[in-house]
């Protein structure tokens, strides 16, 4: 029998997913290093890179486990929060850090705290389903945005000083307010850059792909596409959609980290309802479980609007319009056919079937 | 809910149907006074089996007569409101669904539950979780542990779809198998969670005479090769009465007969159940 159809189809889109980010790497980079390169692009390659992440680690939810989160953007401003916060911290704690290195633990840190966001929001909302878990998930990203618009976190020689609603810290000398409520974050050094994010990218396709080629992936599309007959063949359903919610808000805080220190100040309304949305857009474009589409449509949603410059005040209409095109090009059946028939392989399987 | 009644094992006689070889053992399974209402509808009630460590037994009934309340009951898709269910002599009470299938109840569905997005082999792989120990991390990194139980998975899927020939069909996506092969893989499926006993829900619905012939062969075969209890739903009384060795009758939620083929054709409550009751001349 040798290797199946299935399994050397699914490497292939794999492999062209890696492949297509590889590429898109190495001449963004040789334009980046040449300085060869638009400086609007230039401010866009890690934005780019952080909505790729997020439509990848959505998608995971959204299509390989089926629950419609509305929250993906809480996940990211937690990453966000505490990774600059730890970076800005090691910063001035520690003098003379290379900047790679606080870039590093400003995503870890990001990804640890997004991530034990995802469990304890997971704990208690994953027993429910459909709508229900879409309106707490919505909620959440919204009280994550009020917590942080009133959240004041100080650094002095002391560590760590918290405090809600007014600025209570009480720093020592020398000490420097982080985190200043609405204000967010100021200051923040741009340490982000492609390579990291070129970085993340591949770490997160490369995470999602094993997961999807493994057992837990098999049990995560069981529990999507029928849960009780996935309960009745001893899957436990709560472990794994837990399991999920927690790589996902990882990931999501990982790009959130990266996605703020592209940029001198942060502030928590930036990752609001309308970032969920625009997230869940990309993964809906790209095609549910698809992560070759959620890595080109986040690509190339985030670049359109900067593209359509030229239509100044029309410009968001004609991003509606677009968008509304394509979807209808993307689920047209004649459109399918074609593309199927022209897809190389097909002959083979039909031989075999 | 219900009370706190100590799990003794009940003399066997009062729920006997066990045949003759499997006397010496203890039940696979035996139910004691099981029950649930509904609301004030009692769906089923006083429902006593037990069933013998590789017997093949039927569940039959008029529709309605709470045949597949019993199967949900057994897999705690349903929570009990009376009664007590043993497995292997052990209470199954505090178990949920999922434990119950890794304690060795496996089950097959009425109205067809597969994966249907998910390829053939990939549906019998599914049925393995639980006894596959890579973690999900090794799962990630693709350390030694992932790549030796995925190989041994896949011969354990292959071997056990060969029993209904299936293994040419393992890269086709189980949504568009034919209506027949769904229905064998469930079967596969169900077994590939290892089980003592194995819940049948109308397995020859739909399925041809030379179909229906075909998996009865199987179902025996099933028996034999894995030493496992079968209990099955079924409407086809030529199937139930050729490989059955013990059936039970419901009828309104309560068993209404028990016993060997034989003794239900000829029982006058079995008839009336299914016929009707006889005009008074």
């Amino acid at each position: 029998m040798g290797k199946t159809i299935r399994n050397s189809r699914t490497r292939t889109v794999n492999f062209i997913t890696y492949a297509l980010v590889i590429i898109a790497y190495i001449i963004l980079q040789s334009m980046v290093s040449s300085g060869n390169i638009k400086s609007v692009l230039k401010g866009m390659l890690v934005p780019i890179c952080a909505y790729i992440v997020m439509a990848v680690s959505l998608n995971l939810t959204v299509g390989v486990l089926g629950e419609l989160s509305l929250g993906h953007a809480g996940f990211m401003s937690v990453g966000a929060f505490t990774g600059v916060t730890a970076a800005m911290a090691m910063f001035y704690g520690i003098p003379g850090v290379a900047p790679w290195l606080r870039l590093l633990v400003g995503m870890v840190t990001g990804a640890v705290f997004a991530a034990v966001a995802g469990l304890l929001i997971g704990i208690p909302v994953l027993r429910l389903r459909g709508d229900y878990l879409a309106i707490v998930t919505l909620a959440f990203g919204e009280i994550i945005k009020s917590l942080i618009n009133n959240l004041y976190v100080g650094f002095d020689s002391k560590g760590f000083h918290l405090s809600m609603l007014e600025d209570k810290t009480n720093l020592l000398e020398g000490g420097k307010l982080i985190i200043g409520g609405p204000m967010g974050i100021g200051g923040i050094k741009k340490i982000s850059n492609l390579t990291a994010g070129f970085i993340l990218v591949m770490i997160t396709l490369i995470v999602v792909f094993h997961i999807m080629n493994s057992r837990s992936g098999r049990a995560i599309m069981a529990i999507r596409d029928n849960r009780i007959a996935a309960e009745s063949v001893g899957i436990n359903v709560t472990k794994y959609k837990l399991t999920v919610f927690t790589i996902s808000a990882a990931l999501a805080g990982a790009a959130g980290a990266l996605f703020a220190m592209n940029y001198s100040t942060i502030v928590a309304n930036k990752f609001d309802f309308n970032t969920s949305i625009l997230v869940l857009v990309f993964v809906v474009l790209g095609g549910l479980s698809n992560m070759l589409g959620s890595v080109i449509a986040a690509a190339a949603l985030t670049i359109l609007p900067e593209a359509l410059r030229q239509f100044s005040e029309y410009r968001m209409l004609v991003y509606a319009i677009v968008l509304i095109l394509v979807m209808l090009a993307t689920n047209n059946p004649a459109l399918r056919a074609l593309i199927d028939k022209l897809k190389p392989g097909r002959k083979n399987e039909e031989k075999e079937g | 809910m219900s009370t706190k009644k100590e799990t003794v094992l009940v003399p066997m006689p009062s729920v006997n149907m066990i045949p003759e070889r499997d006397f010496d053992k203890s039940p696979a399974l035996e139910c004691i006074n099981l029950g649930i209402s509904f609301g004030g509808l009692k769906a089923v009630e006083n429902f006593n089996i037990a069933l013998g460590r590789t017997e093949i037994s039927g569940l039959i009934g008029p529709n309605g007569a709470g045949k597949t309340t019993v199967f949900n009951l057994l897999t705690k898709v349903y929570e009990p409101t009376e009664g007590t269910i043993l497995l292997e002599g052990k209470d199954t009470k505090s178990l949920t669904t999922a434990q119950v299938n890794q304690a060795g109840i496996a089950r097959t569905f009425q109205n067809i539950r597969l994966f249907q997005n998910l390829t053939v082999e990939d549906n019998v792989k599914v049925a393995m979780d639980s006894q596959m120990k890579y973690s999900l991390l090794s799962g990630i990194l693709r350390l030694p542990s992932y790549w030796k139980e995925e190989r041994v998975a896949r011969e354990r899927a292959m071997e056990l779809l060969s029993i209904f020939n299936m293994q040419d069909l393992a890269d086709t996506k189980a949504g568009s198998l034919p209506y027949g092969a769904q229905r064998r893989l469930e079967i596969v499926r169900a077994m590939a969670t290892n089980p003592t006993i194995l819940l049948l829900d109308e397995p020859a619905a739909g399925m041809n005479p030379s179909e229906t012939a075909e998996l009865m062969e199987n179902i025996s075969h099933i028996r034999d090769m894995f030493h496992i209890a079968i209990l099955l739903i079924e409407h086809d009384m030529n199937l139930v009465m050729n490989i059955c060795e013990g059936i039970a009758v419901m009828n309104f939620g309560r068993i209404i007969a028990k016993g060997t083929p034989s003794q239900i054709q000829a029982n006058p409550a079995v008839i009336e159940a299914y016929l009707g009751k006889k005009k008074e001349a």
